[in-house]
């Protein structure tokens, strides 16, 4: 990771075909990413380590409370709606009002992008865990039970993270790898190849790839 | 759709108008390149189906190829399509020619020849925004086109307002 080029956070606004310069028609995925303000830079000295603090989509000022208010004009920025830590190995580059925008990925190939996924409610061990559950048919009266969840006397007790029916979905995810077909500086839009998590409209968080 | 995707997909509509139909026979001109050189590549054949979806709109084309029936999906607005010419005006009654698999020799295959052929304001491929807009106004070539026969009048009608409905939005 090289110093101008850093995470930064985004809006999923859809999917789409796209054709390439080549005529290749890709499946892509469009980001609106940034503009991001460095709100509030974070030091070894001070907070025991080094990070930025950026704000993203705007907020109206009446929608915001009286100490968030005074943490923006601190800045110098308007109010936003998001504010996320984004680490850094140093701060001095930036500057506290300092505003980012998806150019500074432009450099930049292959990028991770973590969301929140869509929420599917309460599921049962088929769907949430991929048990195979029992046949439908040929008097089997076992279908989609979760089964077995361990040992009887001995231990007398479900051990923890035993995997059983519940909340599916909503959970923090990572995209690794995603390619980057094209960048609309103007309009703040990253293309990138294939899907991310979470539904349009979403908040992401965009990064250069750490693998590639 | 979401707005700003409706936009990008719009920006990547180069050809606007359709000049064919299912049944047709048509030459598709393919840009295939092969390192540095690029050429022409002509494939032809009877379009079995049109899936309208705006960008992404796409037409299969069915040929017999050394008596091997070849089925090529296009997207209609790819660039790798330099042009699509209608060689043949085809009477057919269904939106899918599924039907035409496996009838492998001519006479099996064979279409009526229709005389309500589409017709379409001679138009290149439109390479910008503004030549599009440009184009959006054909009001001459439309009128000439339409005198002849009443049933293409009304085709080449809806056509052109559903051009410049896209124009307005």
């Amino acid at each position: 990771m090289s110093e101008n080029v850093q995470t930064l956070i985004g809006k999923k606004v859809g999917q789409m075909t796209y054709f390439e310069e080549s005529g290749k028609a890709t499946h892509v995925t469009v980001l609106e990413v940034g503009p991001c303000v460095v709100i509030q830079k974070k030091t070894s000295e001070k907070e025991g380590y080094n990070a930025l603090q950026l704000g993203f989509a705007e907020k109206k000022e009446k929608h915001t409370t009286k100490s968030l208010q005074g943490h923006f004009k601190k800045s110098g920025a308007t109010p936003k709606r998001i504010l996320q830590e984004v680490r850094v190995a140093d701060t001095t580059p930036y500057q506290v009002g300092q505003t980012l925008t998806v150019e500074n990925l432009k450099d930049v190939s292959w990028v991770d992008v973590t969301g929140i996924t869509k929420g599917k409610g309460f599921q049962g061990g088929v769907r949430r865990h991929g048990f195979k559950g029992g046949r439908n048919t040929h008097g089997s009266m076992f279908h989609r039970a979760p089964g077995g969840i361990g040992a009887s006397s001995d231990p007398s007790r479900v051990f923890p993270g035993t995997r059983m029916p519940g909340h599916m979905g909503t959970d923090k995810n990572t995209v690794l790898n995603l390619k980057v077909v094209k960048i609309d500086a103007e309009n703040h839009l990253l293309f990138i190849n294939g899907a991310v998590p979470g539904a349009d409209g979403g908040i992401v968080t965009v990064r250069p790839s750490v693998k590639k | 759709m979401n707005a700003t995707i409706r936009k990008i997909e719009q920006a990547q509509v180069i050809r606007k108008n359709v000049p064919f139909k299912v049944g047709d026979t048509v030459k598709v001109s393919l840009r295939i390149k092969e390192g540095e050189k690029e050429r022409i590549q002509i494939y032809e054949g009877v379009v079995t189906g049109i899936q309208n979806a705006g960008a992404k709109m796409r037409f299969t084309v069915r040929k017999i190829s050394y008596g091997v029936g070849v089925e090529k999906t296009f997207y209609y607005q790819s660039p790798m399509i330099k042009e699509v010419k209608t060689t043949r005006s085809g009477k057919v009654r269904r939106a899918k020619l599924f039907y035409l698999r496996g009838k492998l020799n001519k006479k099996d295959a064979r279409i009526q020849e229709s005389k309500k052929a589409i017709q379409v304001p001679a138009e290149g491929v439109a390479e910008t925004a503004q030549s599009i807009a440009a184009s959006a106004e054909p009001a001459a070539p439309v009128e000439a086109a339409a005198s002849t026969p009443v049933e293409p009048k009304a085709e080449v009608k809806a056509e052109t307002k559903k051009s410049e409905k896209k124009e307005k939005a």
